[in-house]
């Protein structure tokens, strides 16, 4: 009786598991909108350079293509097999970082931050490698710890666990942004894993006074004296104060905003994108949506990213596990991040630093790990048990 | 190990950091309401001035007309060729064509289709035809815009007047450069939207912004009487092999000029082509026979007026009461002052004469007389009250100051001889402006060609000029009016005599400087009709050959004149009364 009891429910259970289709959906929406926008935006320019407007398009759908693939073959796999490979992509993931530094690197905008494998039309950006491999590891640990995780001595391994990503990051490929993201995404992890509030409002508080006495003594200080991030503040402050150098590109993105009205110029129609902010594709994308389609094309993109966010949280609260949870609880730091430090930076809310918007700027390798993820994600979705 | 606990902490927690984070984007979402609402405007401005290039297009300028609404200086439409660097697709072919229909040097063609700028400009001032030309080979990054150049009908009438306009059609010389700011409109737009390479956007068309027409300005200036006196000055300079002839005619009563003639004159449409024949030897010696053959003699350059300035002697002496008409003369053909003899051009002397008469004859001692009886003190005063020390104020550029004894250094001598008008200078159109002040009333009035503007939508605007009431009597005025009247019916400036008219003025011959070197200005200072003068006119013969006396050579001139203009003018033709007989 017992055995046919659970042969029984085992076949429910196969037909009740879930499939997250509304998040599929919104990120199959939003990867094509990312492509549409892509080639809208970087069609003149890769015509005036490559002779070819697909130029980007082209690289990017191939990363699109594979980081499909790749999704759809890792949600398929149970996550705790992943588990056993969490070390190996921690210590391997920090490995790679080095790897700019040999002569596959390659330099790109005055910066060392990729690496070219043979075969793989885009160059990789080991940083993102970490992301994934960090959000693995994290989770991982957090299980591990058990209850130590709401003891300081818990706070402080995870911690010490993602520094060494954060600074080989920050000071072997000079990726200030994406050390950010990597440190974000822990302190996220480390907030959900220990169910205290307190020490992180006070946490929270005091580096919002750093930040504010730093913006202070910057803005008090000669123009002679900052250092090349400061002159970035100083820049973020004072836009066209500096309209050649610095806040060049800034009050370009301003000038591709603020043209756009609220119904926008009309897909394709952007001026901007004509050279004027250099390499638009990239990190400055949203400006030109919202120069093409407005006020309105922008909030779209908001409120998908929002829906996304809600989609992955329904995920987290309803994990099988603890393990489970804590993965696309990393997925949601890194995709929320991103997208508000990204639309920060293009309408001046904050200082400039190159971060990408997730699905949407042209980059072969995020938007690949990124899919990645969210196979993950899917994976994690599929062992959700829709009756308790 | 998930505890029910636990997993409502974690569950509430990750609800925070999904509200955390939708709220920030809703911060966000407010940002951008701000940016893309509020300042919306300004930052579309500020990107429109960015993504627009801008091609001028010239205004035509405001025309000039003489006093009966005759067009003298007008626009034709012409065409400015640019070239655009980033949108040449063939610039061996471009260079080729603008070689060939402009008629330049491959080098400079070259020279400005290689150069790496924004919008480069081959040549202004290219006929309509060949522009036209050029745009039917439809080459790519070659602009044909039109725009216009300066025309004037009446080539070299009035010429050193006028002025000219240079490659941006900016006045160069004359009315052209004091009048600049009415004549110059303002100059359009054209505005094609770029990418930030330069290179035309062609979907997005272009935006013109109109320019604005320059107002045109009418002038006292008589093409008619200008034209007939060039005439009498080309015939003057012919006949007598002088170097330069200058009429001036005035109104008297309000300054406004209805001629001024400077020949030899220049075209005005070639401004830039020295006389056939001349030649030079380096740049600098080019530009400075231009500059001298565009120099205006009336009012760039000083003289001694000689004995046409007795009337400013007469007139201070008769005011000042230290002479009257009948005050009684005797003139031994010379006359002693402090140690020096000065000798009247009669070798004989006068003998005994009135005042009157002494005028008629231009009797040197009696006008000494006259000057020593007022004294430095007093003559320096009627100078300077008469306006003669400061400029008149002319509405053409360049006006000469006048070159005068300080009042310290004047002794006896340097009185007597600016008594009969020499060892100073002034410029002929002060000489005139002061005459004429002289004699209609004592008004000094300002000499002036503008008279008004007229704005684009039918208004016009007068032009005003200060006059000074009062510099001497209406009664000395009239005598000096009745005395040189006599002058041109009876004594030395009777060539200056019309029938039927009655003329008023004064003759003059003076020696050039250095004295003895044989170079004479031969003049004479005319007005009509001498009891309400309606016009004065002045002719200045520079360096006559053979005779060279001012009764003889200038009078004569200024009689053709007034036969012609007189009656033109519609002034009465009168009988001369036979009274100073």
């Amino acid at each position: 009786m017992a055995a046919r009891t659970r042969t029984k429910s085992k076949r429910k259970e196969q037909s009740e598991f879930y499939f997250d289709y509304s998040l599929l959906f919104i990120l199959l929406f939003l990867l094509g909108f990312g492509l549409l926008m892509i080639y809208s935006t970087s069609s003149y320019e890769a015509f005036q350079e490559y002779g070819d407007s697909a130029h980007f398009l082209k690289t990017q759908l191939a990363a699109v293509i594979l980081g499909l693939v790749a999704m759809i073959v890792v949600s398929n796999i149970p996550y705790h097999f992943w588990e056993h490979f969490a070390l190996l992509g921690y210590v391997v993931s920090f490995g790679m970082l080095f790897l700019v530094k040999t002569p596959l690197g390659v330099e790109s905008h005055h910066a060392r931050r990729w690496f070219r494998i043979p075969g793989v039309p885009f160059n990789v950006q080991p940083a993102e490698i970490a992301k994934l491999c960090m959000i693995l590891f994290l989770a991982c640990l957090v299980c591990k710890l058990g209850r130590n995780v709401r003891k300081w001595k818990g706070i402080i391994v995870m911690g010490a666990a993602a520094l060494p990503h954060v600074l080989a990051i920050y000071l072997v490929t000079s990726n200030l942004s994406s050390a950010i993201i990597v440190m974000g995404i822990a302190a996220l992890m480390v907030f959900v894993a220990d169910p205290h509030y307190k020490k992180y409002i006070v946490a929270v508080t005091l580096v919002g006074i750093a930040v504010a006495g730093l913006v202070f003594m910057i803005m008090s200080m000669d123009a002679s004296e900052m250092t090349f991030r400061m002159t970035r503040i100083n820049t973020w402050l004072h836009p066209e104060s500096d309209p050649t150098d610095t806040g060049f590109q800034t009050l370009q993105a301003l000038y591709a905003i603020g043209s756009g009205g609220i119904w926008g110029k009309g897909l394709g129609q952007s001026m901007q994108k004509l050279g004027y902010i250099p390499e638009a594709q990239n990190d400055m994308i949203f400006s030109i949506i919202c120069e093409e389609l407005g006020l309105f094309g922008a909030v779209s993109i908001i409120l998908m990213f929002l829906i996304l966010l809600w989609r992955l949280m329904i995920i987290a609260n309803n994990a099988p596990d603890l393990f489970g949870s804590m993965l696309v609880v990393g997925v949601i730091g890194h995709i929320a991040i991103q997208v508000v430090l990204n639309i920060a930076v293009v309408t001046n809310s904050i200082p400039n630093t190159g971060i990408s918007l997730p699905f949407i700027s042209y980059g072969g390798s995020s938007v690949m790990f990124l899919l990645i993820e969210f196979g993950l994600v899917l994976s994690v979705a599929k062992r959700i048990q829709l009756r308790e | 190990m998930l505890t029910n606990s636990n997993r409502i902490a974690h569950r509430k927690k990750i609800t925070v950091i999904t509200v955390m984070f939708a709220l920030l984007l809703g911060a966000l979402f407010v940002r951008l309401v701000y940016l893309m609402i509020w300042k919306a405007d300004y930052y579309e401005e500020q990107a429109v001035e960015l993504h627009e290039r801008e091609r001028s297009i010239k205004a035509a300028r405001g025309r000039i007309l003489d006093c009966n609404g005759l067009v003298i200086a007008d626009n034709r439409t012409v065409c400015t060729v640019s070239v655009i660097h980033n949108q040449i697709e063939d610039p061996e072919r471009v260079i080729q064509v603008l070689c060939g229909e402009l008629g330049l040097s491959e080098e400079f063609v070259r020279g400005r289709v290689e150069k790496y700028s924004s919008i480069e400009r081959i040549r202004s001032n290219v006929d309509k035809e060949i522009g036209d030309r050029i745009r039917e080979y439809d080459l790519a990054g070659v602009k044909v815009d039109e725009d216009y150049k300066r025309y004037y009908p009446f080539g070299d009438l009035a010429s050193k007047v006028l002025g000219f306009t240079g490659a941006d059609n900016q006045g160069i010389i004359g009315l052209e450069v004091v009048y600049e700011e009415t004549l110059q409109g303002k100059a359009g737009n054209i505005l094609t939207m770029t990418d930030a390479r330069g290179i035309e956007v062609e979907e997005a068309g272009e935006r013109r912004q109109e320019p604005v027409k320059g107002k045109d300005l009418v002038l006292s200036l008589d093409m008619n009487i200008q034209s007939y006196a060039t005439q009498l000055a080309l015939q003057a300079m012919k006949t007598k092999e002088a170097e330069s002839v200058s009429i001036l005619v005035m109104n008297p009563q309000n300054g406004e000029m209805l001629a001024m003639v400077n020949v030899p004159e220049f075209d005005l449409n070639a401004p830039y082509e020295l006389p056939e024949g001349t030649t030079y030897a380096t740049q600098e010696e080019y530009q400075n026979l231009l500059n001298a053959m565009w120099r205006n003699g009336c009012i760039n350059d000083t003289y001694e007026p000689g004995s046409t300035f007795k009337i400013i002697t007469a007139a201070a002496g008769l005011e000042e009461g230290v002479v009257t008409p009948e005050s009684a003369f005797s003139c031994p053909g010379y006359i002693i002052v402090d140690d020096r003899k000065i000798r009247c051009h009669k070798v004989g002397g006068h003998g005994g004469e009135d005042f009157v008469h002494a005028t008629m004859n231009s009797c040197n001692p009696v006008f000494i007389t006259v000057g020593l009886r007022l004294g430095v003190d007093r003559y320096y005063k009627y100078f300077e009250q008469f306006g003669l020390k400061k400029k008149t104020g002319i509405d053409l550029p360049g006006e000469a100051s006048t070159i005068m004894h300080e009042k310290e250094n004047m002794g006896n001598v340097e009185l007597a001889t600016v008594s009969f008008g020499q060892s100073f200078q002034i410029t002929p159109i002060q000489l005139l402006t002061t005459a004429a002040s002289i004699v209609n009333g004592g008004r000094r009035i300002t000499p002036h060609f503008g008279v008004k503007v007229l704005g684009e939508d039918g208004g016009e605007e007068i032009l005003e000029y200060p006059v000074e009431e009062g510099i001497v009597s209406e009664e000395t005025s009239a005598t000096l009016r009745g005395i040189l009247e006599l002058v041109v019916s009876e004594g030395t400036g009777k060539n200056g005599k019309v029938e039927g008219f009655r003329v008023g003025g004064k003759t003059a011959t003076s020696q050039t400087l250095p004295r003895g070197s044989g170079r004479y200005i031969a003049s004479f200072l005319g007005f009509a009709p001498a009891e309400e003068p309606q016009v004065i006119a002045l002719a200045i013969i520079n360096n006559p050959q053979g005779v060279y006396y001012g009764g003889q050579v200038a009078a004569p001139i200024v009689r053709q004149l007034y036969e012609n203009i007189l009656p033109y003018l519609g002034i009465a033709n009168e009988k001369v009364p036979e009274a100073a007989e």
